[in-house]
C-alpha cells in the first residue's frame, strides 16, 4: 500500500497575527500574508495585516511595502524596478501568480492572499529559492551559438520579419510565474525543463542568427525535458508579460516531428 | 565581534554589481583567463539596467550620415562641457564597435527594412554639430536595456563566469590607501564572506532612491558610492542629478524619450507645445535638462495640466496604434498600468523625475578610481569603477539619454581589458591582516542589533522628502540651505535607527538599513556639492547664480563626508583635451538648443 507524505513545512498553521487596521480608518483591506521563518522549528502560517487603503499605493507590492514600513518590518519579499520589468516581486496573489508590483489591489475581491510562487522550497516568507529554475535556464545554453563568423566590421542582417519571430518570446523577465504554475513542473520539475527554459530555447531556435537549432533540438528530444508538457496552458495563462510559452512548446513539438520526415 | 566568521575567497578579480557595466566586464575577465567573481544583491537579469528603455547611442549611421565626432560634439555640449573630452572620444569613436559586438552577442535588435539596426532620433543627438536631427539610438523596441541585460548574462553563463548572487557587499577592506578586496554578507544564511582580491570593480549604480520620486528601482540605492565614501575616498560631481521630463505623474515610472523621438511631443494647459519657446531647434527632443526645466517653468506659471495644475501632457496619440505596437509597446503598457492612460487615444500625464546620477566615484579612461592626496592626483590602486557608480567623466553636468547604455558596455570592456593588459592570472596574494575587514564587521554588528525608536523606513523617508524638496530642479543658497539643515537631523537620527528583525536569514530589514546608510552619506555629498557650486551649469540649476561660470567653475567637485556627515572639497581639473588627433578639442560656448 501506497503512502503519502507532504514535504515538511507544508502545512500552514491557522494561529496567524492579526494586525488591526489603525482607528479611523474607512478603506480597510485585509492582507493574508502567508508567513515562514526557517530560524524557528515551525510549520509557516498566515498573518493578517489590515491596511487603510485611502493612505496606500493602488499595487499589491505598494500594501507589501507599506506592511514592512510601517506594521512589521519582519515580512521578507523581493523587489526591485517596481514596473514590471525586473521580475523580482513574481509571487501567488488571490491565488494566480502574477508580479506584486503591477498588480492592482482592486482587481482582487475580498481579503487579499499573498502566498509564495507555488512548488518552491520556501527560504523566507515570500521568498522562494529559484536555483533550479535558474540552473534549467542555463541547461538550454540561452546565448547566440553560431559557426559562422560575423562580419567583422558590421552586424548581421536580419529582415523585420525574422526579427519579428524573437521580438516577443526574448520580452521573457524570468519571473518564474509560468513555470511556477504548470502542474507538470510541480511534479517533475527535476526533469521538465519548464515552460520558462522551454520558451528561451525556443527564441535561440527560431533567431534566424543562430546555427545551432539542431543541437538545440536533439538537447530538448527528451521524454522529460520537453515533453512533460501536456499542453495545460497554465503558463500562458499565467505570464505578466502576455507571452505565449505553449505555443513556443507546441511549435517546438511539431520541429521535432517535422525533422523526422 | 568574535562570533561573526568568514569564508575567505581569493580572485583576480572581484566585481560588486551585476548590472550592464558588471557583467560586461566580468565575462570581459573571464574570457581573458583571470579568475573572477561577481557579486551581486539580486539576480543579475532583475539589476536596473533591465529598465533602460530608448536605446544605446553609436555613430553606425545606419538611418542616414553619422559621425562619431558629431557624437562627441553633442555629448560634450550635452555635458555642459563638464566632460572629459578624451574620456568622451573614446567613448563615441568605440560605440560603433561596442553596438556590433553587442549585435554579434544576440541582442535582438529592432530592424530596418534592409536588416540593418533600427536607430532612433533622441535628445540632444544631432548630426553636423548641431545642425540636424541624428538617428543614432540603437533600440530593441523600448525595452532596449532588457534586451541587452539578458544578452549579457547569456554571455556570462557563455563564459561561465562565477556568480555570487543574492550578497550583498558590506564595504570595501582597504589597506594604506589601496583597496585590498571587499566583505559581503550572504542574504541566504548571513555568512561573511571576505574576497581578496587584486582589483575589485565597483559597478553598483547610481542612488536614485535618496529621493522621494525617482524612476530607480527600488534597489538603486548606491552601495559603491556609500562604500567609497567610507573607505576614506571621494565622490565627483555629485550635485548633478538628472530629472528625466518623462516620468508617469504620482508612480515615477519612466516614460522612454524615445517616445519624443518617435514623434511625441508636450503640451501644457493651453495645449501649447511649449518646448518651442525654450529650444526653437530641438524643440521636444533638447538635453534632458533643458526640457525638465522649460516643465518645472510651465508649472510654476500657472500652465501645468490636471485639477492641481501640477503636471504635464505628453502626446503619442497622433503616431497611431502601429508605430506605438512596434516601437513603443512597453510604453503603452506601463502607462495603462500606472497611469490608466490608452497612449492611442490620451496624453500621458509626465513630470521631471530623478533618473540618473552624473556624479560617483572619480576614475580614469581604464576605470582606475582616482582622488586627490597632499595636492596632487593619485589612482586608487586595487579600485575601479564603471557605469553609473563611476563618474569617468563622460556627462559631465547633465547625461544625454542613450549615453548610459553606451558607457555600460563600454567602460565595462575597457576595465576587464585593462585588468587583462596589467593582470598575471593566479599571480600571488599578500595575506590580508587578521583583522581587515574588523571595521565593516563592527558596522553590520551595530546595525543588526540597532535597538533605537525609529524604524528604517521613517528615517529613509524623512532623507526622500528633504532631497525631495531641496535637491531640486530648480536650486537657490536658501533652499540648499535648508535642506542642509534638515538632512543632518535626519543623518542624525541615524544613529537611533531600529532594526526589528534578528534574524540572518534574508534578513531584508537589515539590507534596507545598510542600504539607507549608504543613501545618506550621498544625499550629504549631493546638496553640499550643489550650494558649494555658485554657478548653473548641465543639470545643476542655481536661480541665485543664473550663469555658467567657467572661469571659476570649469573643474570637477570632489566632496568627502565622514562619519559625523561633514564634507570636504576639493577639486579636479576638467580634461578639455581630446585622446587622439583624430579629433579637436571643442572650446566652451553657449549651450542653446
Amino acid at each position: 500500500m501506497a503512502e503519502f507524505f507532504l514535504p515538511p513545512n507544508s502545512k500552514i498553521r491557522k494561529d496567524g497575527r492579526v494586525y488591526k487596521a489603525p482607528p479611523g480608518a474607512k478603506q480597510v483591506r485585509a492582507f493574508k500574508i502567508y508567513r515562514f521563518d526557517p530560524d524557528v522549528n515551525e510549520n509557516p502560517r498566515l498573518d493578517t495585516y489590515e491596511v487603510d487603503m485611502d493612505q496606500c499605493g493602488p499595487m499589491v507590492l505598494d500594501a507589501l511595502i507599506k506592511i514592512k514600513n510601517e506594521i512589521d518590518t519582519t515580512l521578507t519579499f523581493r523587489r526591485s524596478c517596481r514596473e514590471g520589468i525586473c521580475g523580482s516581486c513574481a509571487m501567488n496573489i488571490d491565488g494566480k501568480n502574477a508580479l506584486a508590483c503591477v498588480s492592482a489591489c482592486a482587481d482582487v475581491k475580498g481579503d487579499i492572499r499573498i502566498y509564495p510562487l507555488p512548488h518552491l522550497p520556501v527560504i523566507k516568507d515570500l521568498v522562494p529559492d529559484l536555483t533550479n529554475f535558474y540552473a534549467q535556464y542555463a541547461a538550454i545554453k540561452p546565448w547566440l551559438q553560431t559557426r559562422t563568423p560575423p562580419p567583422p566590421d558590421r552586424e548581421r542582417l536580419q529582415s523585420k520579419e525574422d526579427q519579428e519571430k524573437v521580438d516577443r518570446p526574448s520580452a521573457c523577465i524570468l519571473c518564474a510565474c509560468c513555470s511556477t504554475s504548470c502542474p507538470s513542473y510541480w511534479w517533475n520539475s527535476d526533469r521538465y525543463l519548464g515552460p520558462a527554459a522551454l520558451l528561451a530555447a525556443y527564441r535561440r531556435i527560431v533567431d534566424s542568427r543562430d546555427e545551432a537549432a539542431g543541437e538545440r533540438l536533439d538537447d530538448l528530444e527528451d521524454p522529460f525535458r520537453l515533453y512533460r508538457c501536456h499542453t495545460i496552458m497554465n503558463c500562458t495563462e499565467a505570464c505578466p508579460k502576455d507571452l505565449n510559452p505553449a505555443k513556443a512548446i507546441a511549435e517546438i513539438k511539431q520541429m521535432m516531428v517535422h525533422r523526422r520526415l | 565581534m568574535s562570533s561573526y566568521k568568514f569564508v575567505d575567497h581569493t580572485y583576480d578579480v572581484v566585481v560588486v554589481g551585476a548590472g550592464g557595466a558588471g557583467l560586461r566586464a566580468t565575462f570581459g575577465l573571464a574570457e581573458a583567463g583571470l579568475a573572477t567573481a561577481c557579486l551581486s544583491k539580486v539576480f543579475p537579469t532583475r539589476s536596473h539596467t533591465v529598465a533602460a528603455q530608448g536605446g544605446i547611442s553609436a555613430a553606425l549611421g545606419n538611418m542616414g550620415a553619422d559621425d562619431w565626432r558629431w557624437h562627441m560634439y553633442d555629448t560634450v555640449k550635452g555635458s555642459d562641457w563638464l566632460g572629459d573630452q578624451d574620456a568622451i572620444e573614446f567613448m563615441c569613436k568605440e560605440a560603433p564597435a561596442a553596438v556590433i559586438e553587442l549585435e554579434h552577442y544576440g541582442v535582438p535588435f529592432s530592424r530596418t527594412e534592409d536588416g540593418r539596426i533600427y536607430q532612433r532620433p533622441f535628445g540632444g543627438m544631432t548630426t553636423h554639430y548641431g545642425k540636424g536631427i541624428a538617428q543614432r539610438t540603437c533600440a530593441a523596441a523600448d525595452r532596449t536595456g532588457h534586451a541587452m541585460l539578458h544578452t549579457l548574462y547569456q554571455q556570462s553563463l557563455k563564459h561561465d563566469a562565477r556568480f555570487f548572487i543574492e550578497y550583498f557587499a558590506l564595504d570595501l577592506i582597504m589597506e594604506n590607501g589601496e583597496c585590498r578586496g571587499v566583505l559581503a554578507l550572504d542574504m541566504s544564511d548571513g555568512t561573511l564572506h571576505r574576497f581578496r582580491a587584486h582589483q575589485v570593480i565597483m559597478a553598483t549604480g547610481g542612488y536614485g532612491r535618496a529621493w522621494f520620486s525617482c524612476t530607480s528601482a527600488h534597489t538603486c540605492t548606491g552601495d559603491g558610492g556609500g562604500m567609497a565614501l567610507r573607505a576614506g575616498l571621494p565622490l565627483q560631481d555629485m550635485e548633478f542629478v538628472q530629472f528625466h521630463p518623462t516620468g508617469i505623474y504620482g508612480a515615477g515610472c519612466l516614460i522612454t524619450e524615445g517616445s519624443r523621438g518617435e514623434g511625441g511631443y508636450l503640451t501644457n494647459a493651453d495645449g501649447e507645445r511649449f518646448m518651442e519657446r525654450y529650444a526653437p531647434n530641438a524643440k521636444d527632443l533638447a538635453s534632458r535638462d533643458v526640457v525638465s526645466r522649460a516643465m518645472t517653468v510651465e508649472i510654476r506659471e500657472g500652465r501645468g495640466v490636471g485639477k492641481l495644475k501640477d503636471h504635464i501632457d505628453l502626446h503619442l496619440e497622433h503616431l497611431g496604434a502601429a508605430v506605438v505596437k512596434e516601437r513603443l509597446p512597453g510604453i503603452a503598457e506601463t502607462a495603462r498600468i500606472f497611469a490608466g492612460v490608452d497612449v492611442t487615444k490620451e496624453p500621458i500625464p509626465v513630470l521631471p523625475t530623478v533618473h540618473y546620477n552624473m556624479g560617483g566615484i572619480p576614475c580614469n579612461v581604464q576605470g582606475q578610481a582616482v582622488t586627490r592626496t597632499g595636492g596632487s592626483e593619485a589612482v586608487v590602486p586595487g579600485l575601479m569603477a564603471v557605469g553609473e557608480a563611476a563618474c569617468v567623466s563622460v556627462h559631465g553636468a547633465n547625461r544625454l539619454g542613450s549615453n548610459s547604455l553606451l558607457d555600460l558596455v563600454v567602460f565595462g570592456r575597457e576595465a576587464a581589458q585593462h585588468c587583462a593588459r596589467v593582470l598575471k592570472p593566479g599571480s600571488a596574494h599578500r595575506e590580508l591582516k587578521a583583522d581587515a575587514a574588523a571595521p565593516a564587521i563592527e558596522r553590520l554588528d551595530r546595525l543588526r542589533n540597532a535597538k533605537g525608536s525609529k524604524r528604517t523606513a521613517e528615517i529613509r523617508l524623512n532623507m526622500q522628502l528633504v532631497m525631495q524638496n531641496d535637491a531640486a530642479v530648480f536650486r537657490t543658497a536658501e533652499t540648499l540651505n535648508a535642506g542642509k539643515r534638515k538632512l543632518a537631523e535626519v543623518f542624525a537620527s541615524f544613529a537611533d535607527v531600529n532594526v526589528s528583525d534578528r534574524s540572518l536569514t534574508w534578513n531584508s530589514d537589515l539590507i534596507e538599513t545598510l542600504e539607507l546608510e549608504n543613501l545618506l552619506l550621498q544625499a550629504v555629498a549631493t546638496l553640499h556639492s550643489a550650494e558649494n557650486r555658485t554657478e548653473s551649469r548641465g543639470a545643476q540649476a542655481r536661480e541665485d547664480f543664473p550663469n555658467r561660470d567657467d572661469q571659476k567653475w570649469l573643474k570637477h567637485t570632489l566632496c568627502w563626508v565622514d562619519a559625523s556627515g561633514a564634507s570636504r572639497f576639493d577639486y579636479r581639473p576638467v580634461h578639455l583635451n581630446t585622446l587622439t588627433d583624430d579629433v579637436e578639442s571643442i572650446p566652451p560656448k553657449a549651450r542653446t538648443y
